[in-house]
């Protein structure tokens, strides 16, 4: 004992990949609920609107299940990319086994890394998994890959960043569920998931253009089919910029130990 | 060479309540340390200041040297802390728990050791349970573990032997008296004054936020202690302690 104890580590590396690893386990261990779960949802989404609204024609040539696949696939994205972040910091804050993570030499930039690509990872699985299961209906097209892999890692990186936000916030799960329930979901489902905002009348095109979600499904759609209702560089534009900012908010608050470190 | 722990002119207010007032100590490399106080003295929030968990308003800290906060990653490599409250991951097994919390040193291949940690706490046929599986002693002896992980040099206890039976308070102590023997400076928190007194080689008391008394454990002894009604003349830490809370001080 005592020579291991007094033997000196020479070489300290980052923390960031156990992290990283830490927080993709927490989901994978549990992933009949953080995967299987939200596939079905979006499984049940697709047959119910898909058999309502089916013989609708969209952007003049396609049936609307091949519309609806992409936008449920990115809408399971942004809802899972949300989740894993704010379940794992509110989980962690009420229990108290953050203090695992504050007592290691982590910096707030290695902090942030971590539980964003955590999210990512998880969204783009549960969306993987929604995309290959939904395809059997009606496999979109793939015009521009390049397209959708950006929006999908930039849609899913803002909602981690989003979730990340919203868990340092909250101190209880209600107020967590509230930040849920009245602003992630609202913008979620009046983004275009379901609709092309040229179906609205034009005050609710106006409205839209408020949304930023509505961006990341646009930018999204295009990239499976190369229409969209504007074009996806604007979209990356107000996507890139939205994603700057979410960061930055959440990398201050990791900074300043906002409500982490009192 | 720096001290263990270098505490400056160290205050913290939550709102109007005064936790800490201008508290200054330092501790040497190797002391068996004990910081004493009844509920609410500022024991909990100087350990936290000191981890890194509390930003102290006013003041400096410094681990063998590296302030808390402007070098914050040598800090808290030198520093292990077994918090007070019994938390866990309840997503992982023992060994994933302590091979994370190696992992978040940035220290690799680091099995042998953790292998060894867990021997000494008795924790290896608990090694692939799940945390939520474990007694609650059997989690003390985990949060043990996870303090020790990256060997560091300083070791702080709050409250370790809380609502802990006999025969782990002993293991336990045993264990830690190893690790002072083997060079570590350990600072102990504790409510239990005869394990205070028969560890540790020097002891601050805290009071409202202040230190109220520092000095070897045999000078408190001599300076606070009274004799007591039972004729034998011999005093102990629990009368110190009565005597210093009751108005004595420094």
């Amino acid at each position: 004992m005592k020579n291991a104890l007094n033997k000196p580590i020479l070489e300290y590396g980052s923390g960031f990949p156990t992290l990283l690893r830490k927080e993709i386990m927490r989901f994978y261990k549990v992933a009949f609920q953080t995967v299987a779960a939200p596939v079905l949802t979006a499984i049940l989404y697709l047959m119910i609107f898909g058999h309502v609204l089916e013989g609708r024609e969209m952007y003049g040539r396609l049936s609307y299940t091949a519309f609806l696949i992409p936008g449920l696939v990115m809408m399971t994205v942004l809802q899972n990319a949300f989740a894993n972040t704010s379940s794992s910091l509110i989980q962690s804050k009420v229990t108290g086994n953050l203090v695992f993570v504050l007592l290691a030499p982590l910096s707030h930039f290695e902090f942030y890394a971590a539980y964003i690509l955590a999210a990512v990872f998880r969204g783009i699985v549960v969306g993987l998994g929604v995309f290959l299961i939904t395809a059997w209906y009606g496999l979109p097209g793939l015009e521009y890959p390049l397209w959708i892999m950006v929006f999908a890692f930039l849609g899913a990186a803002i909602l981690g960043s989003l979730g990340l936000i919203a868990g340092i916030w909250a101190d209880k799960y209600d107020q967590l569920a509230a930040f849920q329930n009245f602003f992630i979901m609202p913008a979620t489902m009046l983004s275009g998931v379901f609709y092309s905002i040229h179906s609205l009348p034009p005050a609710w095109q106006i409205v839209s253009h408020f949304n930023p979600f509505f961006y990341m499904i646009d930018g999204f759609r295009y990239g499976f089919f190369g229409v969209s209702d504007i074009s996806p560089w604007t979209s990356l534009i107000i996507v890139g910029s939205f994603f700057v900012v979410v960061s930055a908010i959440a990398l201050q608050m990791l900074k300043k130990g906002y409500k982490l470190r009192h | 060479m720096h001290p263990a722990i270098s505490i400056k002119n160290v205050s913290k207010n939550y709102g109007a309540l005064q936790a800490l007032n201008d508290v200054s100590l330092a501790i040497e490399p190797g002391e068996f340390f004990g910081l004493l106080g009844p509920n609410g003295a500022g024991k909990t929030t100087l350990i936290s200041i000191l981890a890194g968990l509390v930003k102290s308003d006013r003041g400096h800290a410094a681990i063998m040297g590296a302030d808390v906060q402007k070098n914050f990653r040598d800090a808290r490599r030198m520093l292990g802390v077994v918090p007070q409250e019994l938390v866990f991951d309840p997503f992982f097994t023992v060994r994933e728990t302590l091979q994370f919390q190696s992992g978040y040193f940035g220290i690799k291949n680091n099995d042998a050791w953790i292998e060894e940690i867990m021997a000494n706490l008795d924790l290896i046929n608990k090694a692939d349970s799940n945390m939520r599986s474990l007694s609650g002693g059997m989690k003390r002896r985990v949060l043990v573990a996870q303090a020790l992980v990256h060997r560091p040099p300083v070791i702080i206890l709050d409250e370790p032997t809380a609502g802990v039976d006999v025969e782990l308070r002993q293991s336990l102590w045993q264990f830690i008296s190893r690790l002072n023997q083997d060079g570590h400076t350990i600072v102990l928190t504790t409510h239990y004054l005869e394990e205070a007194e028969a560890l540790c080689q020097r002891i601050a008391m805290l009071k409202q936020g202040q230190i109220v008394a520092l000095d070897t454990t045999p000078n408190l002894l001599i300076r606070y202690g009274s004799v007591k009604k039972d004729g034998e003349g011999k005093t102990d830490l629990e009368d110190v302690f009565v005597n210093i809370m009751s108005g004595g001080a420094l």
